[in-house]
């Protein structure tokens, strides 16, 4: 005779109910979130469809929607800024993970990465008004090119300051978990530390290292504050490095408030467009951190 | 052979060297973004600044009042609507280490916290301001809110994962119902842990300026009634920094000021209860 | 049988398909000390922890048969008022870190949500102290954390918190095996002590620590009771074969 054993009493069930249903919540939450922003751009994806992602045209009066100009407003900023953040990061992540991973001048490095990571967008923007506009238009000007000293190179520079703490840190993370025995097996063979990073370190975290800059992509693409206050607003398709020019999440910002019908429904369609392009990227590069956490403390046991 | 040597020293002195210039060259920014604000922001603020209403365009002077005002009431909004459910469901991820709705809540953590603000602003909006036809701190608070659960989420179950199993077996063992256990003797243990990640999670959302443009929006007066537009201090350094007016621009360095303070110190709050209270097992 | 406190009858326990225990009997009379002994990995564990139902928290965990405490069926209990009246001392001392010492010993009734008046509260306090051999160490640092005691007097401290609650046995899953020398001798000698008052359940792999201090010891090898009986005369004539082995240190 086997025994039923309830295992777990009422009390226990009862609160692990509200524990679940608080849990299923988040997940409510994210599906409610998914689904107000299809069905509020329905209006414009029925008139726009596909063609919305291909049309040059943003004109509210003309009520003709295109998003190109975003979309390339977006992806050049963001690009530009992983561009120019890398060696940064890079540079961070080598410093606290492989050659100073303890000492003063590392906490001091650390925390003030960390301050850099807690200052808020909008103050970057408006540090960007005051120091890296006139700088930009200084360049501009002796480039010849029309200085208005905000557009796309101001904001990816905004933007690349404001994601070096954050592709630092996971970087800082994945070059720690690269065991050191590996890296006693090279100096043993007489390697230099520099041999050691290229060839050791940097390979073994090198899935990490992309994980990172991913999730900083992810960052940088919907990025608002900052770049809204420096991109210049121009809903044309940029030319130049130096353009004027929007991204979907600046358009977003500027035009929403005042955004009725058809107006609104095509920024919803870019909130949806700029949601999904998000969480893909987060969530691929979760994952192969995910991945590369379990791997490693599976390597210490 | 001896040359070879040589150079391979030297190429290590100089690839340490860069690594040591690009770490310490962005910090430049840092520097000089602290200094900026430092220089612009205390030369504005004074008695009249931090206890004063803005003024009219026209007329100079006035202040923040309002605005720091407005952002302790979405604190305080966003944190009440948050932090009951986010704990809640962090307790339940790390009670459930496997399982389809544990997975899928993980999921969903990711997804949201990578969300951006702007997004969460129009959700917002499209939940609560166009119901209710008018802006207003609640709608500000409930977007506030959806950012910081998913940091709590996350900061409550990694806490409590280090919480010893045996502590939990002791009082189990001890007749004490489930419940009790995990309120009583898990969360306490796991406390400073997940009072850190709250703060933490109030300095993120206390800059956040996107998920307010169409929610709290901004007001000029004073106001503490949650379903009328509010202001707060990252939508007034918005608006000023935005102005064509001098004094204004001024204005907003006053205003980053005391949010940096602000941010800064729940950072070293967050910390120093989390390097004080630490429990040991 | 008013003598019997523990009576266990056919009884088997299992993970999802791995049985761990196979058709135990064995019958615990009341103040004496009880040491179940057998190689790790034996089962003796699982079976103290079927006594108080901590066993069923595991995911997949069943069991068959009968377990009565005092001509009552454990399982059918609540589980929370069984393990009142059963205490646990587990390997590793686990006071509760947030509480102070005295808040440790009355733990039982804290957590339950029993209030007491404060001077039954003290009196608890002390005698549980007392009895653990401990009170003369901590009197004046009673709302000290417990997690500065030294790992002995951690432990020690466990056995106050069980011993609060007045509890009929106490259940000690190898309770020196995180101890130093010193500190074990101290909690063996709590066990001739402690046998005037309470009946306990000593699991342990240590033969020595078997001869020491229990009256009675069950030998449990892969799942099965193989020799249970007076510890004197299983000590010096064992029954079974296995036995004889496992004294003499063949396996282990």
């Amino acid at each position: 005779m086997t025994r039923s054993t309830p295992n777990i009493d009422r009390s226990e069930r009862t609160f692990t109910v509200v524990l679940a249903i608080s849990g299923g919540f988040i997940v409510l939450l994210l599906i409610g979130i998914m689904v107000t922003l299809f069905f509020n751009s329905l209006p414009a994806i029925r008139e726009f469809g596909a063609g919305f992602f291909i049309g040059k045209t943003w004109n509210a009066a003309a009520e003709t929607f295109g998003a190109l100009p975003f979309l390339v407003g977006t992806l050049v900023t963001s690009f530009l800024a992983l561009l120019i953040s890398v060696p940064f990061s890079l540079a961070i992540a080598l410093f606290l993970g492989e050659y100073y991973r303890e000492g003063a001048v590392s906490g001091f490095l650390r925390s003030a990465v960390e301050v850099l990571a807690g200052i808020p967008s909008v103050i970057y923007g408006l540090w960007g008004l005051f120091l890296l506009m006139p700088a930009v238009r200084y360049i501009e000007m002796k480039l010849g090119v029309a200085p208005q000293g905000v557009g796309i190179l101001t904001s990816s520079l905004i933007l690349a300051i404001m994601i070096i703490p954050f592709a630092a840190s996971i970087g800082r993370e994945v070059i720690t978990f690269v065991p050191g025995d590996l890296k006693e097996a090279a100096y043993s063979l007489g390697a230099t530390r520099f041999e050691v990073v290229r060839n050791i370190v940097v390979p073994y975290a090198r899935s990490g290292i992309i994980a990172g800059i991913l999730l900083s992509l992810g960052r940088a693409i919907g990025e608002t504050m900052a770049v809204t206050m420096l991109i210049g607003n121009s809903n044309f398709l940029p030319t130049s490095i130096f353009s004027p020019a929007n991204t979907m999440a600046s358009v977003i910002a500027n035009e929403f408030a005042e955004a009725t019908g058809v107006t609104s429904a095509s920024l919803i369609y870019l909130a949806l467009v700029l949601f999904f392009v998000t969480m893909l990227v987060n969530i691929a590069g979760t994952w192969v951190i995910q991945k590369l956490t379990v791997e490693s403390s599976r390597e210490v046991t | 052979m001896h040359d070879n040597v040589r150079a391979r020293l030297a190429k290590d002195t100089i690839f340490k060297g860069i690594v040591c210039l690009f770490a310490f060259v962005s910090l430049l920014p840092l520097f000089l973004i602290l200094y900026y604000i430092t220089r612009n922001g205390i030369a504005v603020i004074n008695w009249e600044f931090l206890t004063s209403l803005p003024r009219p365009t026209g007329e100079t002077g006035g202040g923040v009042f309002n605005a720091i005002v407005g952002t302790l009431v979405l604190i305080v909004l966003s944190g009440a609507l948050s932090i009951p459910c986010g704990i809640a469901a962090g307790v339940y991820l790390a009670e459930h280490q496997a399982g389809k709705l544990g997975n899928a809540i993980r999921l969903s953590v990711v997804v949201l916290q990578g969300t951006p603000s702007i997004v969460i602003g129009i959700i917002a909006y499209l939940w609560i301001v166009g119901p209710l036809k008018t802006f207003s701190a609640f709608s500000g608070g409930i977007a506030l809110a959806v950012m910081m659960l998913p940091v709590i989420v996350k900061t409550t179950e990694e806490t409590l994962k280090l919480v010893p199993y045996h502590l939990k077996e002791a009082s189990l063992a001890l007749g004490v119902p489930y419940y009790r256990t995990m309120l009583k003797v898990v969360l306490p243990s796991g406390m400073s842990g997940i009072l850190t990640g709250i703060l933490l999670s109030v300095a993120r959302i206390t800059g956040e300026t996107a998920p307010l443009l169409f929610t709290a929006f901004g007001n000029q007066f004073m106001n503490v009634n949650i379903f009328k537009p509010i202001d707060s201090l990252p939508y007034r350094i918005f608006y000023y920094a935005m102005s064509p007016y001098p004094e204004w621009h001024s204005f907003a360095w006053g205003a980053s000021f005391i949010l940096v303070v602000l941010t800064l110190s729940l950072n070293l709050v967050a910390r120093g209860i989390s390097a004080k209270w630490k429990i040991q097992y | 049988m008013e003598n019997t406190v523990l009576t266990v009858k056919d009884f088997s326990a299992s993970f999802g398909d791995h049985q761990i225990l196979h058709d135990i009997n064995l019958t615990i009379e009341r103040n004496i000390v009880a040491a179940l002994m057998g190689p790790s990995g034996c089962g003796k564990t699982t079976l103290i922890r079927c006594v108080n139902r901590m066993h069923e928290l595991i995911p997949g965990a069943a069991v068959s048969g009968e377990m009565l405490l005092m001509n009552e069926d454990i399982y059918d209990m609540q589980p929370i008022i069984l393990r009142r009246k059963i205490g646990m001392v587990f390997q590793k001392p686990n006071p509760f870190p947030t509480m102070s010492i005295y808040e440790n010993v009355v733990a039982g009734y804290k957590l339950n949500g029993i209030k007491l008046p404060k001077s039954e509260m003290d009196g608890i306090v002390e005698r549980s102290l007392k009895n653990a051999a401990l009170w003369g160490e901590v009197k004046d640092n009673l709302h000290r954390k417990g997690t500065f005691l030294s790992g002995g007097q951690q432990q020690r401290l466990c056995i106050a918190r069980a011993l609060a609650m007045n509890p009929e046995i106490i259940l000690f899953d190898e309770p020196t095996s995180a101890l130093d020398p010193k500190s074990t001798a101290q909690i063996e000698d709590l066990f001739v002590e402690l046998k005037k008052t309470v009946t306990m359940l000593l699991v342990t792999h240590n033969i020595a620590q078997a001869a020491r201090v229990s009256d009675v010891t069950a030998f449990i090898y892969l799942g099965e009771l193989v020799e249970f009986g007076p510890t004197e005369k299983m000590f010096t004539v064992p029954k079974d074969k296995r036995t004889e082995e496992y004294l003499t240190g063949k396996f282990g």
